[in-house]
């Protein structure tokens, strides 16, 4: 379901610069002017936008894994081909990148862009779960995504959230190696074992919200 | 054909001639009894079952030995020959795979329906017809409470747009074209047919252009859809009710008088929302009571399947009573109560309430394809080429062209299109049924004489639809190259990243600054978390999140599958043993390490103490037999102490499995000692010499899990050994004693086997895993 409340159409300040982006993302031009109006709300009319000015949303409090997504977005690894660590703040260039990863497929693709779409998206996932940056998701990463998830319950959330890391370990373990001996060892969940278990999900379709073709009301809280 | 088989065959053939003999017969010679008193003219024939009573003199007659009192048990004795058919049925279509694998069920069924009826013509009675109020009241309600009660939520809300505007839009256009065309070519007809007025019409395209959900499931059920196309088709059919029942009533109701004004169709529309909304929420309010219901139902396991049955038929008359939409109300009731009653019931009455549900739907689906193929020979028929296959036509174009333009519609606001294809599914997949026939059956021949006709009209359309398009859609869907659904089971991995997802797309919403749909989806969970599970969900586990939730009911199941496969003689084939625990902790010593490494010496002789000590634990459980084992469980510390570690010995060995998807190798100790748990002079233990340092991490492994369970009992009980146990407890005090120096190691141990012995929110979840464990030391 969506709202729609019609506002004012804002001209387009730069449109050679919206052209180059709506290229290299993928979103239309209205889309990229809303998502501006936003960035400049967030960002207090700067350049650029810091963490803190993404914490400032209050209903991203009660989000359990608020501080990994507001990472997501200051992640090199996802606006930058092979660069890592991290950066302090990001332009709007940055922004609707990280934000183009949750746009939806267009409907008529091939199958080979339909798979790289997936590999994107998915790949965005990884790199929130492995944060050092060493291209495998360890143990005490996963171990830390599950407790993150859980964080909101309790006592109960934290003891149960280790054995459930560890059950999601073991499986992804036997799924992607297969029987080890005793004396393996199981490094980490590498991107090809990621994309392996996550295949019943059908991330294409699942990972994208709906970006508004019109201005809605801005709620900013 | 083999013999066994060969016997089978007949075996069956044979009882079910007798079954169908038996209702033939009890039709027969006394249906003449049961017409005779709407004849009323008191032809006395009734068969010498009452003495024309003179009153006063009675001469006298020997006693009655044996006497046949037929009439006293008739209607009961019909019914029960009738579900017996239907089922026997049932049976004989999965006896001949071939036969079942091409046609769908519910055509072979009406076949048998044409039969049975036909014989009951032949031998000159009236075959029986599906009497609306039997239809509506006792055989509906189980379908579509079975659908509602297991109807997943998840996609039903995420596609909540696309199927109201197919259920709503969609009948509409399908009434109003089918309708219209209709008397047009009434019109254009002539002479027969001149006396169709359109509001007749436009009642008769309202009643058969509503999708059937019984149909649906009929069929849909055996061609395993995708999940997208099925809750789209089969959501339509659900919702489409309130417009049908308005419509219906509408033009019921207007026909006599002719003519419709504006103030009516305005009307009506305000009559729908009233039917839809206040069929949902009568629906939701009996949710709600059967949900507040269960949370007292902890000492009074045994009734609680009753509740939730009962409170949903209560929903669906009272929708009824004030003429609201009752498919709605069991719907909403059913998905309404379902998470909360689920979180309170027990495991069996969860398995008693899908198995009666789905035995009550199955026999009731299974009795309306019969009486519809009964109810085609019986009723009146008036045949009218022109009418019939006008009918046919429009409907057919009517839902393509339907579909097609909604779809055109639809996909703006769609974030996944439906593709052609996907449309090709849907319209193909609008299969019309009873629903419709009771509908035209309940309309009054006065103010309707063309009812016949119309009669005729709607049967031949569905035999249309159930016949062609059911047969023929599973080699279309093959053909198409349909996506199917997929049988995966559901692996935590997946339920971590739904749950992560679910998070993370609210968050960009939230970040993106507008209010869409994971944005209030969060908002209803966490409202619903606060507030609306407190109230319904009894103790602990009104706290317990999703992901635990999930966990704990993965680990149920695959504890009780082990106990239920691991009792017996046959034991799954030998597999290498796959990954355990070892192989992912890292091997770094961490502070998760609770036992310091211990010299080789100490390790000879732990070894040797334990070998010796389990070589006399079993001369000792020689002694016992598996009666006094469960018989007296407290009497003896040493028999708690030896069910708790063969529980948890059991869990791990669960865990083992279900980390794993192939089982431990029979001969290694895990599966020893489930044989064990069949006959404990089998207790054959392999040798207990590898990987003792390991102690502490080896939870899962096979090797050494007696060491690891000995201490972990201590961890778990932490109550000192008994001096005459002897045996496993008392003797290995060092590396115990050691541990017990290093309390905050023993945290994260015991945290550890906390967490996979599956603690819990409340004690009492022990109990159906203790009762199991119990079943397989009976085996």
């Amino acid at each position: 379901m969506i709202t729609i409340v019609m506002g004012s159409f804002q001209s387009l300040p730069d449109d050679h610069q919206y052209r180059t982006l709506s290229q290299k993302t993928g979103f239309s031009l209205e889309q990229i002017a809303i998502l501006h109006n936003r960035f400049k709300q967030l960002s207090q009319n700067e350049e650029t936008l810091r963490r803190d000015d993404l914490k400032t949303i209050q209903d991203l409090e009660s989000n359990p894994i608020r501080s990994q997504i507001i990472e997501a977005f200051f992640d090199s690894r996802n606006f930058q081909k092979d660069v890592v660590g991290s950066v302090e703040e990001i332009g709007f260039e940055e922004f609707l990148t990280v934000m183009s990863y949750f746009r939806a497929p267009p409907q008529h693709i091939t199958e080979e862009q339909r798979e790289e779409i997936r590999r994107a998206k998915l790949r965005f996932l990884f790199n929130m779960h492995d944060t050092d940056n060493d291209g495998t998701i360890t143990l005490e990463e996963y171990r830390h995504v599950v407790e993150e998830l859980l964080s909101r319950s309790g006592a109960l959330g934290r003891e149960t959230a280790k054995g459930i890391a560890d059950a999601a370990m073991l499986e992804v373990a036997s799924i992607s190696v297969g029987p080890m001996a005793p004396d393996e060892f199981y490094e980490g969940i590498t991107f090809e074992h990621f994309l392996k278990i996550l295949n019943g999900v059908e991330i294409e379709t699942r990972m994208n919200i709906h970006f508004l073709n019109m201005d809605a009301t801005v709620l900013c809280k | 054909m083999s013999v066994r088989k060969r016997r089978i065959y007949i075996d069956y053939c044979g009882m079910f001639i007798l079954v169908l003999g038996l209702l033939v017969g009890s039709l027969m010679p006394l249906g003449g009894a049961a017409s005779s008193p709407d004849t009323g003219t008191g032809h006395g024939g009734s068969h010498g079952n009452k003495n024309p009573g003179n009153g006063t003199t009675y001469s006298k007659k020997p006693f009655p030995v044996l006497s046949f009192d037929y009439e006293h048990v008739r209607l009961p004795f019909e019914i029960s020959l009738w579900v017996l058919l239907a089922s026997l049925m049932k049976l004989g279509f999965h006896l001949i795979p071939r036969v079942s694998s091409i046609v769908p069920e519910s055509c072979l069924l009406i076949v048998v329906g044409l039969l049975v009826g036909g014989l009951i013509k032949m031998v000159g009675e009236d075959p029986p017809v599906l009497e609306s109020k039997i239809f509506f009241f006792y055989l509906l309600p189980p379908i579509i409470l079975d659908a509602g009660y297991f109807m997943p939520i998840r996609q039903f809300t995420e596609n909540l747009g696309t199927i109201l505007m197919f259920a709503v839009v969609g009948t509409l256009w399908n009434s109003f074209f089918v309708g219209g065309l209709l008397y047009g070519v009434c019109q254009l007809e002539g002479h027969k047919l001149a006396y169709v007025d359109l509001l007749s019409c436009l009642l008769f395209g309202s009643i058969i252009s509503a999708v059937d959900p019984v149909a649906v499931l009929a069929v849909f059920e055996e061609i395993h859809i995708n999940e997208l196309l099925h809750i789209l088709v089969f959501g339509e059919s659900l919702l489409n009710d309130a417009v049908t029942v308005v419509l219906y009533h509408l033009f019921e109701e207007y026909s006599s008088v002719g003519s419709i004004t504006f103030m009516d169709v305005f009307l009506g529309i305000v009559c729908f929302l009233v039917v839809s909304l206040g069929g949902i929420v009568v629906g939701a309010i009996y949710g709600i009571l059967a949900a507040f219901t269960s949370r007292f139902t902890s000492h009074t396991r045994v009734i609680e399947p009753l509740f939730v049955f009962v409170y949903s038929y209560m929903a669906y008359l009272s929708a009824e009573v004030f003429h609201l939409s009752g498919i709605m109300a069991l719907i909403a009731c059913g998905a309404v109560m379902r998470p909360y009653v689920e979180a309170n019931i027990s495991h069996k009455s969860h398995t008693t309430i899908k198995y009666f549900l789905k035995m009550w739907s199955s026999v009731s689906d299974t009795l309306i394809f019969i009486f519809l193929g009964v109810s085609t020979v019986a009723g009146p028929h008036q045949w009218n080429w022109t009418f019939v296959v006008a009918t046919v036509i429009f409907c057919l174009v009517a839902r393509v062209l339907g579909v097609v333009g909604l779809t055109f519609v639809i996909n703006k606001f769609r974030i996944v299109k439906l593709t052609s294809k996907d449309q090709f599914i849907i319209a193909y997949g609008g299969l019309r049924g009873a629903i419709a026939f009771s509908l035209v059956y309940l309309l009054n021949p006065k103010h309707f004489p063309m009812r016949n006709m119309f009669l005729t009209a709607i049967i031949t359309v569905i035999f249309f639809t159930v016949f062609v398009q059911g047969m023929t859609i599973r080699p279309l869907v093959d053909l198409l190259a349909v996506k199917k659904k997929q049988e995966t089971k559901r692996s935590i991995n997946e339920e971590i990243h739904t749950q992560f997802l679910d998070h993370l797309l609210t968050g960009i919403e939230d970040i993106c600054g507008h209010y869409g749909h994971h944005h209030w989806k969060d908002k209803l969970n966490r409202f619903n978390k606060k507030y609306v599970k407190k109230c319904l969900i009894a103790g602990e586990r009104s706290k317990e999140p999703q992901l635990i939730a999930f966990y704990h009911k993965m680990e149920m199941k695959q504890a009780i599958e082990l106990v239920e496969s691991g009792g017996g003689a046959k034991l799954p084939s030998a597999l290498p043993s796959t990954v355990s625990m070892q192989n992912i902790q890292p091997k770094k010593p961490s502070q998760d390490r609770a036992l310091p490494q211990l010299s080789k010496a100490r390790e000879e002789e732990i070894r040797k103490i334990l070998r010796t000590n389990l070589q006399r634990t079993r001369q000792r459980l020689r002694s016992y037999n598996r009666h006094t084992l469960i018989a007296d469980p407290y009497e003896d510390g040493w028999n708690e102490m030896l069910l708790k570690r063969k529980k948890m010995k059991e869990l791990e060995k669960k865990m083992n499995n279900y980390l794993t998807v192939p089982a431990p190798p029979p001969d290694s100790p895990t599966i020893t000692r489930a044989r064990l748990a069949s006959d404990p002079q089998a207790w054959g233990l392999k040798s207990v010499t590898e990987s003792i340092p390991t102690i502490k991490v080896d939870l899962a492994s096979p090797q050494s899990p007696e060491s690891v369970n000995v201490v972990d009992e201590f961890s778990k009980k932490g109550s000192q050994p008994k001096e005459e146990e002897g045996g496993l407890t008392m003797k290995v005090p060092s590396p115990a004693k050691q541990r017990k120096d290093k309390t905050p190691d023993e945290e994260p141990q015991q945290r550890l086997m906390r967490c996979l012995s599956d603690p819990g929110p409340a004690p009492e979840e022990i109990q159906p895993l203790r009762s199991c464990s119990g079943c397989a030391l009976h085996i």
